[in-house]
């Protein structure tokens, strides 16, 4: 073809019609040969043939009020939902002061909307969720300032999947750091306990280490000493997720330039000094994407203690599942605390994705 | 100079020798641990004692009396505990490895579907992905139980899409092929052609390296694998009688029956799983230099050797320690079946504890067998990993 200059009367040949624009885009991503088209085609009959069902089932035939007649309707009978909703959400809590952990969840909430930016992580910010903690623990639980007490046994539904998970992490993490440190440690008896800790727990299921706290642990206890089930399962769910932490921590002092620790040496730091001003500051930073995934995996763990017939989340749902007038309706019951933890989930996850982006230096 | 050989001579104080120091630190940590052990046993013993329960693995000889729903060696409830865990055992073993192979199947088929450059085909295993890992397994678990439970008729309704298949809340009942004993012979005949396959891939490369002759290993291998069995079928008379299954009052009577239960939790594993092994696929084929595929091609190497001689080894061993742990994973998850009432390992322990009341014995057995487990297989790893090292020159 021959070149023509920039400013004379120069022919510009758009590209055809079937190459730009949506047309363009159709055959570039949906048709571009033969076998991608008969794929298309394929997927798009099978969406069609499932999703329209679906919504039909979910939306159109569907009754949503409290107390519906849903045998009727033939669709989608979320009146489980709307009759039930105060049980699954938040377990034999007194219906009457219902505003206390719905104001203690919203706490909870925007503490971690706020702290989704980095630029507020501060000081000022781990005093305030120090503080929060201590005001959501005395919301739930009651007993000062005129507040009715609630017994932790009656802790239930979301409120105690999100006890669970928050106090679980943030014990867990300092444990795993120091687990982490102690693998690493120059001392024997303090790395072959360590590596032994970890590498047993990692190699058990969360179900036998719940078995243990709910059938072994009370034979362990001096007799007349009990504790109770939720804080058992708690300790339980602590020690499992502080060994994957210590592992996640260990690839980050592991990936720790040697000069660092010689530079601390040469300024006279101590062990203690050298890791927690040098060491750890940087370590952790590294590791704060697979530590999201760690806390996303122990978000959804925590559904386990069902299994020892704690009222998590999944089991207010059974309970309610269980009443003769809602049997039957398990799939939009599970289909609704399902949301419930891909909203959870899914938020931490593109959260976790985008501190990748962020924190890549490129170094 | 003084100074300096003051420091390299003995006389430091003790506590300003950091290895000395370090030395009584570890003594102390040991007294401590060995006195927390004390008490914790002391008061087991004592508790174990009060409260009358036997101590020791003595009653893996006493009767079971408990049924088990299914079994893949003869069981009753006449039998002993330890036959009872050893059904358990091989039930877990059973489902993480017909769930194993599965997901493997199921993930990579994902993993390339999410790197398709049909949009289509892209997104939908993109959300796949998101959705399948962001909900916990155990729910999972339960929504496929309450599927079968619930969602599907009884017998009588059986779904039924061709004939000799049935669906229905008893489980998945099919057709299969009357006993005959040719089928041992033909199971047989596969082992056979497997090693012969072996053997004459390993003669192939030999004469290859030698003569650069190519041998057609991959047709002649499955020429193999189907020929060997349908000739030795065909030598044992050609049997075609089948195990029909036939409704008889309130069940099938005859051929295959999968439990809903079996079929809850390998597909609620296979399905949570598998999305993970996608990802591992994706990063593995990703991991890749395109450059490699172009060199390939530029020396001229056909695309089925591109794959198998480029593509493969340099992803995979990218994909194999990740996959391997999540393996391990969907074994230690099957341990959920004890929630929907699949007699695995942890649910025949959890049935002998709650009726031996030997919690300590139980729990310890679970995590022995589980710890065996991911023994074996971190040994694997690292057999794998030192095999697949790269030499550097």
């Amino acid at each position: 073809m021959e070149l023509t200059k920039k400013n004379e009367g120069q022919v510009i040949i758009k590209p055809p019609i079937s190459s730009v624009g949506i047309p363009g885009w159709i055959r570039e991503n949906l048709f571009s040969s033969p076998f991608n088209t008969f794929l298309t085609i394929i997927i798009i009959s099978i969406l069609w043939f499932s999703i329209i069902p679906f919504l039909k089932w979910a939306l159109i035939d569907s009754s949503w009020l409290p107390d519906a007649n849903c045998k009727a309707s033939g669709g989608a009978c979320w009146s489980v939902i709307s009759s039930n909703y105060k049980i699954i959400l938040f377990g034999f809590y007194p219906q009457n002061i219902l505003w206390r952990p719905i104001t203690a969840i919203f706490m909870l909430v925007i503490l971690l909307f706020i702290s989704r930016n980095r630029n507020y992580w501060n000081a000022f910010l781990g005093y305030t969720w120090i503080i929060s903690l201590v005001i959501m623990g005395i919301l739930l639980k009651g007993g000062i300032f005129g507040l009715e007490t609630v017994d932790i046994q009656k802790w239930g539904g979301i409120i105690l999947t999100l006890l669970l998970s928050v106090f679980g992490l943030t014990a867990a993490y300092p444990l795993g750091v120091f687990l982490a440190l102690g693998r690493q440690s120059k001392m024997p008896v303090f790395k072959t306990f360590c590596i032994f800790y970890i590498e047993l727990i990692r190699g058990v299921p969360l179900i036998s280490l719940l078995f243990m706290s709910s059938v072994v642990f009370p034979l362990f206890l001096p007799e007349g000493v009990s504790i109770n089930a939720i804080l058992r399962a708690q300790v339980a769910i602590i020690m499992f997720t502080a060994a994957y932490i210590a592992e996640v921590v260990r690839g980050g002092l592991q990936g720790m330039n040697k000069g660092q620790f010689e530079a601390a040496d040469s300024l006279g730091l101590n062990y203690f000094q050298t890791m927690r001003l040098i060491i750890l500051p940087q370590a952790l930073k590294i590791v704060i994407p697979p530590s999201v995934s760690i806390l996303i995996s122990a978000f959804k763990d925590t559904s386990l203690v069902v299994i020892i017939g704690l009222y998590d989340l999944l089991k207010t749902t059974q309970v309610t599942l269980s009443e003769p007038k809602w049997m039957g309706f398990s799939a939009e019951a599970y289909i609704f605390i399902a949301i419930i933890y891909f909203g959870c989930c899914f938020f931490m996850s593109n959260y976790s994705r985008k501190l990748e982006k962020e924190l890549d230096t490129g170094l | 100079m003084n100074t300096i050989n003051n420091k390299n001579s003995e006389d430091i104080s003790f506590w300003y020798d950091p290895d000395k120091r370090s030395i009584l630190y570890q003594i102390g940590a040991a007294c401590l641990f060995a006195f927390v052990a004390w008490y914790l046993i002391s008061n087991t013993m004592a508790n174990l004692e009060r409260q009358s329960i036997a101590t020791g693995f003595g009653f893996l000889h006493k009767e079971a009396a408990f049924e088990i729903g299914e079994s893949l060696i003869e069981y009753s409830a006449a039998d002993r505990y330890a036959r009872a865990l050893s059904v358990g055992f091989l039930n877990t073993l059973l489902v993480s490895f017909i769930g194993i192979i599965l997901t493997v199947i199921l993930g990579t088929f994902l993993g390339v579907a999410r790197l398709s450059k049909n949009w289509l085909i892209n997104k939908c295993a993109t959300g796949y992905i998101e959705l399948f890992q962001d909900i916990p397994i155990l729910l999972q678990l339960f929504f496929w139980y309450a599927f079968f439970y619930e969602m599907l008729p009884s017998p009588r309704e059986a779904l039924s899409p061709f004939n000799g298949l049935f669906l229905c809340n008893r489980g998945l009942i099919f057709g299969i092929p009357q006993a005959h004993p040719v089928y041992k012979y033909m199971a047989m005949a596969i082992l056979i052609a497997v090693i012969i396959m072996f053997l004459l891939k390993k003669w192939a490369q030999k004469r290859q390296d030698l003569t650069g002759k190519a041998f057609p290993v991959f047709y002649t291998s499955i020429a193999l694998i189907l020929g060997l069995p349908f000739v030795s079928w065909l030598i044992g008379g050609a049997p075609t009688e089948m195990s029909v299954p036939v409704l008889k009052g309130f069940n099938f009577k005859g051929g295959l029956t999968i439990s809903p239960e079996f079929a809850a939790l390998l597909l609620g594993l296979v399905l949570y799983t598998a999305a993970f092994v996608a990802e591992v696929v994706r990063a593995g084929i990703q991991s890749v230099n395109k450059g490699q595929t172009e060199a390939a091609m530029a020396i001229g190497l056909k695309p089925g050797q591109l794959l198998n001689l480029i593509i493969l080894p340099q992803a995979l061993r990218v994909i194999i320690p990740p996959l391997t742990s999540q393996m391990l994973n969907l074994t230690k998850n099957s341990s959920l079946a004890v929630a929907i009432g699949y007699p695995d390992f942890v649910s025949v322990a959890g049935t002998a504890i709650n009726q031996t009341g030997q919690a300590i014995e139980g729990v310890l057995l679970i995590m022995i067998v589980y710890l065996i487990f991911s023994l074996s297989t971190s040994a694997f790893m690292n057999w794998y990993n030192k095999k697949m090292a790269i030499i550097e020159r």
